[in-house]
């Protein structure tokens, strides 16, 4: 696992998580503080709004979204935070690598 | 069409406007924009059911804007994009005398109020063709939908007409067009037809307004627009709220509420 950190999650550009996917990631988890918890006020508020947007063009696009997990972990959490990050490797690792996505990041270069 | 050439021609010679925009005889059954800018150029002005253009995308380019006040004959996809591109301040209000021809007659509107209310006299209908593409991509499992846009947009060769065409996407600077720091390849291999069309969609959630010009822009036929009007009934059902339908409308990606509701953020 590669960690990325940012600020907030309002940070988060889901350009982000689509270069992570181009870079050859199998899986993708976008964390930050719980909603009312923000240090800058209302980060996660923006975030969680552009999730919602960007979830849905995902799917519309046919990505699997098993592979892309959401969550609210606080800066407090750790336990919670290692519990997660294990949870979802173990479910990547039994996911496999995501062959339809690197098939298209072949695709077209000669 | 003769009363809007009558009032177009009043309007220019008055010298209440600069120039009228609407549409002229293209090759063969299409139509073209067409900018009179003397009274006598307004007699080629034409009106039928081969107007689908959204004219909208001219009158935020500086050329145009530099003319002065413009009249734009305008369809209703026409009066949304020319409200929400007030509601974006790209537009100042009462730049521009919008003739409405949606009900055969010609209404003038000439500023944004007058454009909301004319606009909330009719309910926004997608037509049934897309309706029914997206209700297919709907039912359309993720591995489908994959493969399906997988083999439309193997065709893209990123000649960005449907950037170019849309009238929202008017940024001098566009991501597409950066390459410090470079987010999306440049080149039309896979994953740079996927990153843009993402992005692109991304960039008009909240702000399309459905005139699917995007779609008819494209020379090998991708149904680009299923993608954008996709995320505006989105942003619609998530938010409740549509772009070009208000004088005033905050951007629904730059805004929310603390009771935004989700099902997928453990």
């Amino acid at each position: 696992m590669r960690v990325l950190r940012v600020p907030c999650t309002g940070r988060i550009d889901y350009m982000m998580v689509l270069k992570a996917l181009h870079k050859g990631a199998d899986g993708v988890i976008v964390s930050g503080c719980h909603p009312n918890d923000c240090h800058y006020t209302s980060g996660n508020y923006h975030a969680r709004r552009r999730w919602m947007v960007f979830k849905k063009m995902m799917e519309v696009m046919g990505v699997d979204m098993r592979r892309i997990t959401f969550s609210w972990v606080s800066a407090a959490e750790g336990a919670r935070w290692a519990q997660l990050v294990n949870e979802v490797t173990d479910q990547v690792r039994a996911l496999g690598p995501y062959t339809e996505f690197r098939q298209v990041i072949g695709a077209g270069i000669e | 069409m003769e009363a809007v050439i009558q009032r177009a021609k009043e309007l220019l010679e008055q010298g209440e406007v600069k120039a009228v925009l609407g549409y002229a005889k293209g090759t063969g059954s299409a139509r073209r924009p067409h900018f009179a800018r003397q009274a006598g150029q307004l007699d080629k002005l034409v009106m039928d059911e081969a107007c689908v253009q959204n004219l909208a995308v001219y009158v935020t380019k500086h050329e145009v804007k530099k003319l002065g006040k413009v009249a734009v004959v305008a369809l209703p996809v026409t009066q949304r994009a020319i409200l929400q591109l007030m509601a974006e301040r790209q537009l100042r209000d009462g730049s521009l005398a919008i003739l409405a021809v949606d009900d055969g007659a010609v209404k003038e509107l000439d500023s944004a109020s007058a454009l909301e209310e004319h606009l909330a006299l009719k309910a926004q209908v997608l037509n049934a063709k897309d309706k029914a593409s997206l209700a297919d991509l709907e039912a359309m499992d993720q591995g489908q939908r994959w493969a399906y846009w997988q083999k439309e947009l193997s065709r893209c060769m990123k000649c960005y007409a449907c950037r170019n065409t849309c009238p929202m996407c008017y940024c001098d600077h566009c991501t597409m067009d950066c390459n410090r720091p470079q987010w999306v390849p440049v080149a039309s291999h896979g994953i740079g037809n996927l990153e843009y069309h993402m992005v692109r969609t991304m960039h008009l959630a909240g702000r399309c307004v459905e005139c699917g010009d995007c779609g008819r822009a494209c020379p090998v036929g991708i149904p680009v627009h299923l993608l954008t009007i996709g995320a505006e009934e989105t942003v619609h059902e998530l938010f409740g709220q549509r772009a070009g339908h208000k004088a005033k409308l905050d951007y629904a990606l730059s805004t929310f509420k603390t009771d935004d509701k989700e099902s997928f953020i453990r």
